[in-house]
């Protein structure tokens, strides 16, 4: 019987994201503070009151994926399969390799995938046939593919990754609107502190840039009207934000319990410490001011890992460029780590590969361990006019060395979510 | 404690293989309860399901046999070559969703909200002060669909600028669970698990960690709304619908003649709270206890399913294995019951693998409403509670010859019979496994 606490470490990282190929090439475009923010390419958007976001440039089929996986499945699904691919090869486990010395039992690997809008481009588009372009409310089964099932209900997105790996364990598709990337990281720990799992594979994906999409974040103004100027479109923290780009993407982390990685000899980015989240009770698309939830989540997450405030080392912001939630969030971080939130450097990756919804949690997190592992806090891009409610430092433009010890992630979505999740190096305390 | 069972200091059994292979039907293979196990009571239900608003009127309808199922309502359905549902027909959406918020929420949420607010009412629930003491986790299965359905049709026909402001909150999977967060003042760790048939199940598996982890009150369960155009279009794909026009001959699981399922909207969401502070508020009723949870995945697709029903057996296993229960201790089960021929084979496989042949009664009420997708398995969790509380096993619809091969006490009638624990089973589309145990409550832990 183990009388101690099951601790859960990071040993894989995968990531597709806007304007780079894979983890390394994420990593070097934030820290040259790089932005992938453009017009939309995917449709003419010149009908939209928001005309910019941040596409992947993907070719499934070069990075591994078969015909028929990407033709039953949407574009989040695909993404979500690249990543996972990625980050199992990074950790070096052999999972689904039977006889493997080294392999965990299928029936111990776990699955948790978050999304906030799932299959809905290919929804979007199977509806455009099935309905001849809104025409029948009664749509026509003759044009429909066979998978739509698929598209309708997200949990297909953790099907295709444990069938990938053979992943036998608890399988789940999160789904709490943008801060689905940080809970599915969140419960895929859980499941492995709670000895439900001994290797999840955890992360979010989504590919929302569709008119649909972006029709409905333009009637609520939360997405950007700066369509002159794509690259620089993304201002989070900045006087002159506008609302946030919308972005596409996913990560994947390979979560595994310590003494398991430890056995095996594996490369460890960081131990995943904490991880809490709550609710505003407030508004679907609205925050209060104070930030009492978010920091309320933060302390709990702190709390976990009996983490001070002060040892905080770098916060990767949720920063999304709206207004409110900037301001919303900086009140959050300095409600829970007081002066030291001065001091310490805040980021949002937004400013560079956009607003992906559900995934940016996880790829969030993915920045937030490689930041821990080399030591180095990515900037926050375009960032040039102080806002006096955001007084905080944003790391402008430029990446810097900083000791990071323990970093949190934190984000917000609609329906009055907030998560925090803090990562930090595995030898800083004793086992 | 046998050799093959490992606790963690979080009382979590992390290794139950062994004791699930090697241990015969009879005895128990744990003596004790785990070790600072968090009890978690049933102590609110809310049902809005085909079979009626209301816990009773749900139940009554199953104990009279009444099929929910019938021809769909609400526009033509003929050219889906499915054309039988359960629909809620007797919902009142003004009963319990305020005007204002009516026009942001699709029929889902309002479903949910009605549920949630069902619940609160059965158990006498006056949340704390402590606004984080409460908490929303539901399952989602497919959105809003009939909202979303609207809002796409304007853009494609009329443009962007007809797009309404509620499309961004209405649709998307976390829509229930923010609107009765918000509606209800519970700030509490929130979530919701998309498992497709599974998620009701799932839901009650994540709110026990979120229990363990201290918070005291837990919404869990869910609602669907997926008879729609679109969303019936799109659940046709899966090749699982029985095409049958009279809904008697539509949804037979275990039958002979089993043909695929008919589907259905609404669902049920239950009030979880922990044992001391249901007592501390003084609670009106338990209608049962959580005890034991379990969840496999076959790492097979819909385009290449599982073989066998050996993680589904395992689930089970797991589930018991979780409740320090024997599986002849098991007084029903409540069984998926999909309705084609390849997964009844498969289910009545894990089912006898666990309890054996004709080993435990086995009853699919869901027959009798369609497949509520995440909804179902919260439905017929409620189901299994009302069971236990009236000593009766419910009888499975629409079954004239069960499949003998199965191997199964398929329960064709109602059945009184003394119910200590049941097992509820669900699984979801692209292989998802999941099971329940729940017990009576007593007071004090057995054993």
């Amino acid at each position: 019987m183990s009388a101690t606490r099951r601790r859960v470490v990071i040993t894989g990282i995968g990531v597709v994201a806007p304007g780079s190929m894979g983890r390394e090439g994420f990593w070097e475009m934030i820290t040259a503070g790089r932005t992938a923010t453009r017009r939309i390419t995917f449709f003419d958007p010149s009908r939209f009151r928001s005309q910019v976001a941040a596409e992947v440039d993907f070719d499934g089929r070069k990075l591994g994926l078969t015909a028929q996986e990407m033709h039953r499945n949407d574009r989040f699904v695909q993404f979500a399969m690249v990543a996972a691919d990625e980050a199992v090869a990074d950790s070096g486990l052999r999972l689904g390799v039977g006889g493997a010395p080294d392999a965990p039992e299928p029936e111990r690997v776990g699955v948790t995938i978050g999304s906030a809008v799932g299959a809905t481009t290919r929804l979007e588009d199977e509806y455009v046939q099935v309905s001849d372009a809104g025409k029948h409310w009664l749509v026509d089964p003759r044009y429909a593919s066979r998978f739509l099932h698929q598209a309708l209900v997200p949990s297909c997105a953790a099907t295709e990754v444990a069938v990938r790996f053979r992943a036998q364990g608890p399988g789940t598709v999160v789904s709490t609107g943008c801060t689905s990337g940080i809970d599915a990281v969140g419960y895929g720990s859980q499941l492995i502190e709670d000895g439900d799992a001994d290797v999840v594979l955890a992360g979010a994906s989504d590919a929302p840039i569709s008119p649909i999409s972006m029709a409905c974040f333009d009637t609520i103004r939360a997405t950007t009207g700066n369509n002159a100027d794509p690259e620089h479109a993304s201002k989070p923290f900045d006087a002159r934000r506008d609302g946030f780009v919308m972005g596409e993407g996913s990560a994947v982390m390979v979560l595994e319990e310590l003494e398991h990685a430890q056995r095996r000899g594996a490369e460890i980015y960081c131990e995943v410490t904490g991880y809490a989240n709550r609710c505003n009770a407030f508004h679907m698309t609205g925050l209060r001011p104070d930030g009492v939830e978010m920091s309320e989540a933060l302390d709990q997450a702190l709390a976990q890992g009996r983490i001070d405030g002060s040892e905080v080392g770098y916060v990767n912001a949720h920063g999304s460029g709206t207004k409110q939630n900037d301001r919303h969030e900086t009140a959050a971080v300095k409600l829970s780590l007081g002066e030291a939130a001065y001091s310490v450097p805040m980021s949002s990756l937004k400013s560079m590969v956009g607003h992906s919804l559900g995934a940016i949690g996880s790829i969030e997190i993915a920045a937030t361990a490689l930041a821990v592992q080399r030591q180095v806090v990515p900037p926050t891009a375009n960032y040039e006019v102080p806002d006096p409610e955001c007084d905080l430092d944003y790391v402008p433009k430029t990446a810097r060395d900083h000791k990071v010890d323990v970093a949190v992630s934190v984000g917000s979505g609609f329906g009055g979510f907030q998560s925090a999740i803090v990562l930090a190096k595995p030898d800083r305390r004793p086992a | 404690m046998t050799d093959a069972t490992v606790i963690n200091d979080e009382g979590t059994i992390t290794e139950v293989a062994g004791y699930a292979r090697d241990t015969a039907p009879e005895g128990r293979a744990i003596t004790a309860p785990p070790r600072g196990t968090t009890r978690l009571l049933v102590t609110g239900l809310g049902v809005v399901a085909p079979t009626g608003v209301g816990v009773e009127e749900h139940w009554q309808s199953l104990l009279r046999g009444e099929l929910a199922v019938r021809p769909i309502e609400g526009f033509d359905a003929s050219r889906y070559g499915v054309t039988v549902a359960g629909q809620v027909r007797d919902f009142d959406p003004d009963r319990f969703v305020v005007p204002q918020l009516k026009v942001q929420t699709d029929r889902w949420s309002w479903m949910s909200l009605a549920a949630a607010t069902l619940a609160a009412e059965d158990a006498g629930y006056i949340p704390p002060e402590q606004a984080y003491a409460t908490s929303v986790f539901l399952a989602a299965g497919s959105g809003g669909n009939e909202f979303s359905q609207h809002e796409i049709q304007g853009l494609w026909a009329k443009g962007p600028r007809s797009v309404g402001a509620y499309q961004s909150i209405a649709w998307f999977y976390a829509a229930s669970t923010g609107q009765v967060s918000i509606r209800d003042g519970y700030k509490g760790p929130s979530g919701v698990v998309v498992s497709e048939g599974a998620g009701g199940l799932d839901s009650i598996g994540w709110a026990r960690r979120v229990a363990r982890r201290g918070t005291p009150a837990v919404l869990v369960g869910g609602t669907e709304a997926g008879v729609t155009p679109y969303a019936l279009l799109c659940q046709v794909t899966s090749g699982r619908l029985s095409t049958a026009p009279r809904p008697e001959d539509a949804y037979k699981p275990f039958d002979e003649r089993a043909n695929g399922h008919a589907i259905g909207e609404g669902g049920a969401i239950l009030l979880l709270e922990e044992a001391d502070a249901a007592r501390a508020r003084g609670a009106r009723r338990v209608w049962g206890e959580v005890v034991g949870y379990g969840a496999t995945h076959d790492a097979h697709h819909h385009e290449d399913p599982a073989p066998d029903a050996t993680q589904y057996a395992r689930a089970i296993r797991l589930a018991l294995a979780d409740a320090g229960v024997a599986p002849d201790e098991v007084g029903m089960v409540v069984a998926d019951g999909a309705g084609v021929p390849e997964l009844d084979a498969l289910e009545a496989q894990a089912i006898t693998a666990v309890f054996g042949e004709r080993g435990v009664p086995v009853t699919a009420p869901s027959s009798w409403t369609g497949r509520l997708m995440a909804g179902g398995s919260a439905l017929n969790v409620a189901t299994a509670l009302l069971a236990m509380r009236d000593g009766v096993v419910p009888a499975t619809g629409n079954v004239d010859r069960p499949v003998a091969e199965y191997g199964l006490d398929l329960v064709r009638e109602n059945r009184e019979r003394d119910l200590d624990v049941v097992v509820v089973l669900a699984r979801g589309f692209g292989g998802f496994n999941s099971a329940l145990v729940l017990r009576r409550y007593r007071e004090e832990e057995p054993g």
